[in-house]
C-alpha cells in the first residue's frame, strides 16, 4: 500500500502549525548564520540577515497568497501567525526585562521621557507636512496620515476616532509597516554612525523610533542586549500616540489648515 | 522548577497589560498604554525581590531565560508575516514619509545618545 503523502502533508500542515513554524525559524536561522560567516565573514549578524530574509519571504508570501499577513497566509506557514503574534512577543519582551540592570534604565528615565515626547511629535509633523505637499487639506486626513507615521497602528485608532475615509486609513498603516520594516532593516546599519551601542541610547532609540515591531527587529538585529532598554520605552509609543493623536494633535492641525 | 519561572513571567504579562487596558480607558484610548512596559517592571521587581529572599533558583530562572532566548526567533517570525507588500505599494507618498522619518528619528537617536552621555 502507498502511502496518501500529499493527504499527509496536508493533516501536519493542518495540525502542527505552531511546530512546523519553530521547524522554518530554525532552518532560517541556520541558514543565515552560514551566510553570516561565509559570505560576509562575520560582519553582519546572523539575526539581521534572518529578519530581512523573513521580510523578503513575507513580501513573497503577500505575492502569492493576495493576503495581509505575508507568508503566514500560505496555509503551510499558518503558525508563523502565532509564534511572531502579538502575544508571544510581547511575552518575549517581557522575558528580556530578566536582564536589565535597574541602574541603568533609572538613570535615562529622562532621556526615554523625551525621546517618547520627539518619538510622537516629529514623526506626526512630518507626516502631515508631506501630506500636505501631496495636495490633502482636510484636518482629518492629514492628522490620519501623520498619525500613521507614528506607529501603522496608532494610524488606523486615529482614522477610525476622526472618521477618515478607507483609502486614507489603508495609506496611513502602509506608512506605519513601511517605517517599522525600514527600522528592521537600517538599525543594525546606522547603530555605529548613531552611537546605538549602550542602553542609555537604546532607550532614546525605543521612545524615539515607537514602533515596537521595528524597535524590537532593529536591536534584535544589532545587540540583543540592548533589546529591553529599547522596548522599556517604545511599549509606551503606542499608547502615547494614540492619546494624543486624536485629540491634541487633531485640534492643532484643525486650526493651522 | 521551570514551570515557575514561565508562570512568573505569565502572571507579569497579564497583570501589566492589564493595567495598561485600564490606563488606557482611563485616559479615554483605544489601545493599551504601556501594559508591556509595565510587565516588564513588575517583572524585574519580582526578581530584585526572589533573589534577596534567596528563592532565584536555577529551575526558576531558567523558565523566564528560555522565553527571552526565543525573542529573536519570534522576531523572524513576526517579520515574516508583516504586510511587505502593502508597505512597498503605497506609492511614493507611503515611501517618502517612511523614509524621512526613520531618517530623522535615526539622526535624533544619535543626538539625544551624545547629550546624554555627557550630562
Amino acid at each position: 500500500m502507498i502511502a496518501d503523502i500529499a493527504g499527509i502533508a496536508g493533516k501536519i500542515a493542518d495540525e502542527q502549525g505552531l511546530i512546523l513554524s519553530f521547524a522554518f525559524v530554525g532552518a532560517l536561522t541556520w541558514l543565515s548564520a552560514l551566510v553570516s560567516r561565509r559570505l560576509t565573514g562575520g560582519r553582519i549578524n546572523a539575526s539581521a540577515i534572518a529578519i530581512v530574509a523573513a521580510l523578503a519571504l513575507a513580501w513573497w508570501g503577500g505575492l502569492l497568497s493576495g493576503g495581509k499577513k505575508g507568508l503566514a497566509d500560505i496555509p503551510a506557514f499558518a503558525g508563523l501567525a502565532l509564534l511572531g503574534g502579538a502575544m508571544l512577543r510581547d511575552f518575549a519582551i517581557v522575558a528580556t526585562a530578566f536582564e536589565v540592570d535597574v541602574l541603568e534604565a533609572r538613570k535615562a528615565g529622562l532621556l526615554g521621557a523625551v525621546a517618547l515626547t520627539l518619538g510622537t511629535i516629529v514623526p506626526f509633523s512630518l507626516g502631515v507636512a508631506i501630506a500636505w505637499s501631496y495636495g490633502y487639506r482636510d484636518p482629518v486626513s492629514l492628522t490620519t496620515l501623520g498619525a500613521g507615521a507614528v506607529t501603522y497602528i496608532v494610524g488606523p485608532v486615529t482614522g477610525a476616532a476622526l472618521g477618515a475615509s478607507s483609502p486614507v486609513v489603508a495609506l496611513s498603516i502602509a506608512i506605519g509597516v513601511l517605517k517599522a520594516v525600514l527600522v528592521m532593516v537600517l538599525t543594525p546599519m546606522v547603530a555605529r554612525f548613531i552611537g546605538l551601542d549602550n542602553p542609555r541610547s537604546a532607550m532614546a532609540f525605543g521612545g524615539l523610533m515607537g514602533t515596537v515591531s521595528g524597535v524590537a527587529g532593529g536591536l534584535a538585529a544589532t545587540d540583543q542586549r540592548l533589546v529591553p532598554y529599547g522596548a522599556l520605552t517604545a511599549t509606551f509609543h503606542t499608547g502615547i500616540g494614540c492619546l494624543f493623536c486624536p485629540s491634541v494633535f487633531f485640534l492643532i492641525v484643525s486650526a493651522i489648515a | 522548577m521551570a514551570v515557575y519561572g514561565t508562570s512568573l513571567l505569565a502572571l507579569c504579562t497579564l497583570v501589566g497589560v492589564a493595567l495598561g487596558e485600564v490606563l488606557g480607558q482611563l485616559l479615554h484610548v483605544k489601545a493599551n498604554v504601556g501594559g508591556v512596559g509595565i510587565a516588564m517592571l513588575l517583572l524585574v521587581i519580582c526578581k530584585v525581590r526572589l533573589q534577596r529572599q534567596g528563592k532565584l533558583t536555577p529551575g526558576l530562572r531558567l523558565g523566564v531565560e528560555f522565553w527571552a532566548a526565543m525573542y529573536i526567533p519570534i522576531v523572524v517570525a513576526m517579520a515574516s508575516q508583516q504586510n511587505v507588500l502593502a508597505a512597498m505599494r503605497g506609492g511614493p507618498m507611503v515611501l517618502l514619509t517612511g523614509a524621512v522619518v526613520v531618517a530623522i528619528c535615526f539622526g535624533l537617536v544619535g543626538v539625544l545618545g551624545r547629550v546624554a552621555n555627557r550630562a
